[in-house]
């Protein structure tokens, strides 16, 4: 086995190979945040209704999710869709939607533990001025909520940022497969390994020192 | 303008309200007072369906508050309401506190909101601190801020659920001046309050709770205080506790 060399990394490396995928696992973890909490929130709501009816499906559909590898879930959404619609919609999206899917069942129980730690003196007197249960929520809890749970959200999206490497299962284009690729093409896949992992690396812990930094911005003065 | 019916309330097995009935007339100011866990407090979120009931009636203004169709929205935004512990929204300025239900549920305009809002905010003397957040006001202000938030709805009735008992002493007073300006405009209140002073200065009707959630008097102010004779040995009890010091 020859010594690791790194003399053939130089910016096309980057623009060639690393950039592409790099912009799909940063698309892909926004739209898999935005979507799961939107989602999200609606299952915690659901599950926080008091109705069996909405309860049941959030909770069944919440711990089925969170006891399923992600993994799995990549691989079984992709071949399925072939199978249901007679096409594939490629690995892209696939993978978009099934990210979507799963972080919301993670969202939702963070949503319903920030719902849960709004006093419930701050629903009366919504209700007390006459807000619906709607607007009660919009205006009054969730903002309240979603706020008290930025830190964790922020969290949640960065473990997000790393399990998108694991759509390698189905062949998507993503930062991982970036450097893999340019690891063949040079022959030099051990390097890329290491590169990959640095990138993760410094993107993660800058977002963790920036989480940090908005904890202690952001706590309501109470 | 406000009628209650035999009202009784259970948590499981345990009887929280037992058949409390009372009336309350346009202008009155009604005290509730009672040793803790009498029911005083849920007494008065029935009147405005915070608390549901099993059995009895409430009418607000004619409008059947049990009824099973009756709108309870729109019921609450005519019924103002303070809380012991003031239920400011933490995430809203102050004008924000005032304006959000006025434009949210009664419509208003941003400008109108706020122009009526600040208005009351005037009234209880807090126009300097319209831009800042509930948790940089004390304790005080926070109240005089939820009445101004209650009053700026135009309600045709006040509900006070122990508005002083979270407050510092030295607060206390701050919050029930404006308490007795608003009584004295004529402004129909009911109060759970252990402030007597408040009931003798301005009160019309006191009621007295007693564990178990039973009205056990239900008179004038001056049949209250000034007739002992009359009062039940329980009220006669609780009044020479509270009245002592």
């Amino acid at each position: 086995m020859s010594a690791l060399d790194f003399s053939f990394v130089d910016w096309d490396i980057f623009s060639k190979f690393v950039l592409k995928g790099m912009l799909f696992s940063v698309q892909l973890t926004l739209v898999a945040t935005i979507g799961g909490i939107v989602f999200g929130t609606l299952l915690a709501l659901m599950r926080l209704s008091g109705r069996k009816v909405l309860e049941l499906p959030a909770v069944v559909y919440v711990n089925g999710m969170r006891s399923i590898p992600l993994v799995m879930v990549i691989l079984w959404f992709f071949l399925l869709i072939p199978f249901l619609i007679g096409r594939s919609i490629g690995a892209e999206l696939s993978a978009t939607i099934t990210f979507v899917a799963f972080e919301a069942a993670y969202f939702s129980e963070i949503m319903r533990a920030g719902i849960q730690s709004i006093p419930r003196g701050q629903v009366m007197a919504g209700q007390a001025l006459g807000m619906t249960y709607g607007q009660n929520m919009r205006l009054i809890v969730l903002p309240q909520a979603f706020r008290n749970m930025i830190p964790v959200l922020l969290t949640q999206t960065i473990i997000l940022f790393q399990d998108t490497s694991l759509v390698y299962a189905i062949g998507a284009y993503d930062l991982l497969k970036g450097f893999v690729t340019a690891g063949k093409i040079y022959g030099r896949v051990e390097e890329v390994y290491i590169l990959a992992a640095l990138a993760y690396f410094v993107i993660c812990f800058g977002l963790s020192a920036l989480v940090r930094r908005l904890q202690a911005r952001i706590a309501i003065i109470r | 303008m406000i009628e209650l019916k035999n009202v009784s309330k259970w948590y499981g097995p345990v009887q929280v309200l037992n058949n409390c009935s009372t009336n309350i007339q346009k202008g009155e100011v009604v005290v509730v007072c009672g040793p803790s866990g009498s029911g005083k407090s849920t007494l008065i979120k029935t009147i405005n369906a915070l608390e549901p009931f099993q059995q009895g009636e409430i009418f607000v203004d004619g409008i059947a508050v049990h009824g099973k169709d009756t709108d309870l929205p729109k019921l609450r935004s005519r019924v103002g309401m303070v809380f012991q512990h003031f239920e400011l929204f933490p995430h809203l300025s102050v004008t924000e506190n005032l304006t959000i239900a006025q434009q949210k549920v009664l419509g208003r305009s941003e400008e109108e909101a706020r122009a009526h809002g600040l208005k009351y905010l005037e009234r209880v003397g807090l126009m300097a601190h319209k831009d800042k957040f509930p948790g940089q006001l004390s304790g005080g202000q926070q109240q005089r801020v939820a009445i101004a938030r209650a009053l700026s709805m135009d309600p045709i009735v006040m509900l006070f659920d122990e508005p002083t008992s979270a407050l510092d002493p030295e607060m206390v007073g701050e919050v029930l001046d404006v308490m007795v300006d608003l009584a004295n405009e004529g402004m129909t209140m009911m109060c759970v309050t252990h402030e007597m002073g408040f009931a003798r200065k301005v009160g019309s009707r006191v009621i007295f709770m007693d564990v178990g959630g039973k009205v056990l008097e239900d008179c004038s102010k001056d049949e209250f205080f000034n007739h002992p004779e009359n009062r039940q040995p329980r009220t006669k009890e609780f009044l020479n506790k509270i009245l002592a010091h």
